[in-house]
C-alpha cells in the first residue's frame, strides 16, 4: 500500500432511502496507482467512484482527495472536482457543441483560460487520444469509440490528478472497445492515478496495480491482479471469476 | 441442419442502376401517387374540385370583380360599377393611414416611421446568422431600442436619473412603512383590549426601524439634494450615477487586477446613454407627448406583440427553471404563478389590468393603460412559455448535468451553457406556436379600448362614407392577409432556425 495516499476513503457508508448501498468502505489509493474495481451489477462500484467526485452524497465516513476532505456535507465539492476527471459509461458529451468546443468549455468557463490557449490545449489532448481530425465534428457524427476518447480528452483538459472511469467500454461495440482501452493504457503509462470500474479483465491484468472486488456494497477482496486472478480467497470472488472467465 | 445451408460468398458487387422510368418525373408522380388505385383517383378528382370551388370565387372576389379606385362608397356599388362588386379596395386605400398609425397625429407620424425603420434595421441583421457582431446587435435591439422607441413614440423628457429614481423609490417605501407603523401605534394607543400595548410596541418598533433606515439612506439623500441644487439635475445625476456604477463594477470584477474591462464597458454604456439623451433632447423636455390612447392600428399590434414575445421569454425561462428548483419556496411560487395565469382567460387579464388595477393602486400612482396591458400580456405569455420550456428541460438527460458538474461547472453555468441551449432547441416549434398565438391574441386588446389593427378596422366599418355591401369582407380580407403574412413569416423563419441549430443532429 502506498505510504502517502492521494485518495483515502475511510468508513464510507451510504444509503438510498433504506437501502444500504455502500457499507464500511475503506480504500487508500497511492499516487500513480491504477485500481480496477469489479463486481456484479448493483454491487455499488459505480456509486463508490461517483462519491469520490461528489456526484453522490453519502451519510457517513469521509473521503480525502489530495488533501481535500469531503465529509457528508460536501462543502468542498468544487475543489475536489478540479482535481478529479471522470469518464462515463454513456460518454455524456454535449451534443450541441463540437468535439473541440466540448474540450474547451470547462477550461474557458471554470479556469478562465483564453479561447486560443484553451483550443491549443484541447488539440494537444485530442492528438493524444488520436482524433485531432474530428475536432470540428459534432458528437453525433462520430463513432462510439471516438466519442469515448473525446470524453477522455475532455476530462484531461482540466488537468486532473486522478481519473475515474465508470464502465467506459460497456456501451461500446466490441470493435471499438480496443481503441478506448488502448487510450487508457497510454494514460496509465504516463503515470496517471486511475480508478476504473470495468469488466475488462484483460485490462485489469495488463494495467492494474490492484484489483478490488465488490459485492453487496462492500469490498470483498483486494489484491494484485496476479494473485487476484490466480488465487482468489473469498468464495464470492471465486464464484464471480468462474462466471466471467469461462 | 447444417448440410441444408448453402454457403454464399458474393463474387461480384451489384452495379448501381437508374430507377425505372415510369416511377419518376411528373407522369410517374401521377401514376404512382394520384391515380394508382381507384380510391386514389376518386380522391384526386374530389380534391381538384374542392380547390376549384375555393380558389375561383376567391380570385373573382379579390381581383376580377374588385373595384380598384374611387373616392367614396358610390364607386363600390354595383349599379355604378356596372357589374357585381367584389372587394372594395378604395376603402382600404382611404383607411390605410389609420390602419397603420391609428389616430397618431399626422405631424408626428415620422416618429412612428422612424421607429419602424430602426426596428427593421436592427432586427434584420439579427435574423441573418452570417452577419457579425451578434452580441452588440442583440444589445441594441433588446435593450437600447425599447428605451429609444419609448421616448420616440410616447415623447417626454427626463427630469432626473438613476440616483434620483432610486432615492425616490427607497424613501417613499420607507416613508410608507413608517406611516403604517405610526398608524399601528395609534390603533394600539386607542385600543382598550390587552392587545393594545402589544400593538403600540409593534408600531413604535416599525417607526424606529424605518427611521433607522432613513438614517442609513442619509448619504444617498444628501447626494440627491446636492444634485438637485446644481441647477442641472439631470446631468449632475447622470454623472454621479456613471461614476458610482462604474466604480462598483470595476471593484466587483477584480479592481486593479482584472476590472478594467468592466470599467470600460460601463463607461461606454453611459456614454451611449448620454448620446441618446442629447440626440433626443431628453434633457430639455424631449418630443411632444402623444398619449397612448391616440396610438392604433398596426403600430399597437406590433408594439404589443413584440413586447409580449420578447418579455415573455425571460419570464418563461425563469419560471420553468423555478418550477424545477430544489428550493421549495421558489418551486411553489413558480407553480402557483404558472397555474394562476394559465387558469384565467386573457380577456380577464386585460380587463383586470385596465379597469380594476387602477382601483387598487395608491391614488397618485398611475401606470399608462397600454403599459398595464403590456405587462399583463407578458406575464400571461410567460406562463405559457414556461410550460413549453419545461418540456424541453425534461428532455435533457441527467448525464449531461453530471458531466458538466464533473468538469467543475457550477449549477448556473451548467444551466446556461449545457441545459438551456439544448432545451430551447427542442422546443422551438412549441415556442413559435405560442408566439404566433400571442400575435393573433393581441387583437383582444381592442376590448379594453385600445385600437389595434382589428380594432381600428372595426372602427373604420362605422364610417357611413364607406358603407357598402362588401366593405366588411374587404376589410377582413386585408387584415387577414397582414396577419397571415406575419405569422407565416415567423413560421418559416423558425423552420430555418431549427434546421440551423440542429445541425449537430445530422450525421
Amino acid at each position: 500500500m502506498a505510504s502517502n495516499p492521494i485518495v483515502t476513503v475511510a468508513g464510507l457508508n451510504k444509503w438510498y432511502g433504506d437501502f444500504h448501498v455502500l457499507r464500511d468502505i475503506n480504500l487508500d489509493v497511492g499516487p500513480g496507482e491504477r485500481i480496477v474495481i469489479c463486481g456484479p451489477s448493483g454491487s455499488g462500484k459505480s456509486t463508490l467512484i461517483r462519491c469520490m467526485n461528489a456526484l453522490e452524497e453519502f451519510q457517513e465516513g469521509k473521503i480525502i482527495v489530495d488533501g481535500i476532505e469531503l465529509g457528508p456535507n460536501l462543502r468542498r465539492v468544487d475543489e475536489v472536482r478540479r482535481e478529479v476527471g471522470m469518464v462515463f459509461q454513456n460518454f455524456n458529451l454535449f451534443p450541441h457543441l463540437t468535439v473541440l468546443e466540448n474540450c474547451t468549455l470547462a477550461p474557458m468557463w471554470v479556469r478562465h483560460i483564453p479561447q486560443k490557449e484553451a483550443e491549443a490545449t484541447a488539440m494537444k489532448y485530442l492528438e493524444r487520444v488520436r482524433i485531432p481530425d474530428k475536432a470540428n465534428k459534432y458528437p453525433g457524427q462520430i463513432s462510439g469509440g471516438q466519442q469515448q476518447r473525446v470524453a477522455i480528452a475532455r476530462a484531461l483538459t482540466m488537468n486532473p490528478k486522478i481519473m475515474l472511469f465508470d464502465e467506459p467500454t460497456s456501451a461500446l461495440d466490441p470493435e471499438m472497445v480496443k481503441e478506448v482501452l488502448e487510450t487508457m493504457v497510454d494514460l496509465a503509462d504516463e503515470g496517471m492515478t486511475m480508478l476504473v470500474v470495468t469488466h475488462e479483465m484483460g485490462f485489469a491484468k495488463e494495467v492494474a496495480n490492484r484489483v478490488v472486488f465488490m459485492d453487496a456494497g462492500q469490498i470483498i477482496e483486494a489484491n494484485t491482479p496476479a494473485n487476484f486472478f490466480a488465487n482468489p480467497q473469498h468464495a464470492r470472488t471465486k464464484l464471480f471469476l468462474s462466471q466471467i472467465l469461462r | 441442419m447444417s448440410e441444408q445451408i448453402a454457403p454464399f460468398v458474393r463474387t461480384e458487387l451489384a452495379p448501381e442502376r437508374q430507377a425505372p422510368l415510369r416511377t419518376t418525373g411528373f407522369i410517374g408522380f401521377l401514376r404512382t401517387r394520384l391515380f394508382n388505385t381507384p380510391t386514389n383517383a376518386l380522391l384526386t378528382v374530389l380534391g381538384v374540385l374542392l380547390l376549384w370551388a375555393v380558389i375561383v370565387p376567391a380570385v373573382r372576389f379579390l381581383v376580377v370583380d374588385a373595384v380598384w379606385s374611387g373616392n367614396d362608397r358610390t364607386a363600390c356599388l354595383s349599379q355604378n360599377a356596372g357589374h357585381p362588386v367584389g372587394a372594395c379596395w378604395p376603402f382600404v386605400q382611404a383607411k390605410f393611414i389609420q390602419f397603420i398609425y391609428g389616430f397618431y397625429p399626422e405631424a408626428q407620424r415620422w416618429r412612428v416611421n422612424l421607429t419602424f425603420v430602426m426596428a427593421a434595421l436592427l432586427l434584420l441583421p439579427l435574423l441573418i446568422p452570417r452577419l457579425p457582431a451578434k452580441a452588440a446587435n442583440a444589445g441594441l435591439f433588446f435593450l437600447v431600442l425599447p428605451v429609444v422607441a419609448f421616448f420616440l413614440l410616447y415623447g417626454g423628457g427626463l427630469q432626473g436619473f438613476a440616483i434620483g429614481w432610486v432615492t425616490h423609490l427607497l424613501s417613499s417605501f420607507i416613508m410608507a412603512v413608517g406611516d403604517a407603523g405610526a398608524r399601528l401605534a395609534d390603533i394600539g394607543t386607542a385600543s382598550a383590549t390587552p392587545a393594545g400595548p402589544v400593538l403600540k410596541l409593534l408600531g413604535d418598533g416599525i417607526v424606529w426601524f424605518s427611521t433607522a433606515l432613513l438614517y442609513l439612506m442619509f448619504p444617498l439623500l444628501w447626494l440627491r439634494n446636492h444634485i438637485l441644487s446644481t441647477g442641472q439635475p439631470l446631468w449632475a445625476d447622470f454623472a454621479a450615477s456613471a461614476v458610482i456604477v462604474s466604480l462598483v463594477l470595476f471593484w466587483l470584477n477584480g479592481g486593479f487586477r482584472a476590472g478594467w474591462r468592466a470599467l470600460l464597458v460601463s463607461l461606454v454604456t453611459f456614454a451611449g446613454i448620454g448620446i441618446i439623451i442629447v440626440a433626443m433632447g431628453l434633457d430639455h423636455g424631449g418630443l411632444p407627448i402623444v398619449d397612448t390612447r391616440l396610438w392604433g392600428g398596426l403600430l399597437v399590434t406590433l408594439v404589443v406583440a413584440i413586447t409580449g414575445i420578447v418579455a415573455s421569454m425571460p419570464i418563461g425561462i425563469a419560471l420553468a427553471l423555478g418550477r424545477r428548483s430544489s428550493i421549495p419556496l421558489i418551486r411553489v411560487f413558480s407553480v402557483a404563478f404558472i397555474e394562476f395565469w394559465r387558469g384565467v382567460p386573457l380577456i380577464t387579464v386585460l380587463f383586470f389590468a385596465t379597469y380594476m388595477l387602477p382601483l387598487f393602486l395608491p391614488g397618485n400612482f398611475t401606470v399608462d393603460g397600454l403599459v398595464r396591458v403590456l405587462i399583463g400580456i407578458a406575464l400571461f405569455a410567460g406562463a405559457y412559455n414556461a410550460e413549453v420550456i419545461r418540456g424541453g428541460l425534461q428532455a435533457i438527460a441527467r448525464g449531461q448535468e453530471e458531466a458538466a458538474s464533473a468538469l467543475g461547472l457550477s449549477h448556473w453555468k451548467t444551466t446556461r451553457l449545457i441545459v438551456l441551449p439544448q432545451a430551447l432547441r427542442h422546443v422551438i416549434p412549441g415556442l413559435v406556436n405560442s408566439f404566433i398565438a400571442l400575435f393573433k391574441d393581441t387583437s383582444l386588446v381592442s376590448i379594453v379600448a385600445l385600437f389595434d389593427l382589428l380594432g381600428i378596422l372595426r372602427a373604420a366599418f362605422a364610417d357611413p362614407a364607406w358603407a357598402t355591401p362588401t366593405t366588411l369582407f374587404t376589410g377582413f380580407a386585408f387584415t387577414g392577409m397582414i396577419y397571415f403574412v406575419v405569422c407565416f413569416a415567423m413560421s418559416r423563419y423558425s423552420l430555418f432556425v431549427e434546421r440551423r441549430l440542429n445541425v449537430h443532429k445530422r450525421s
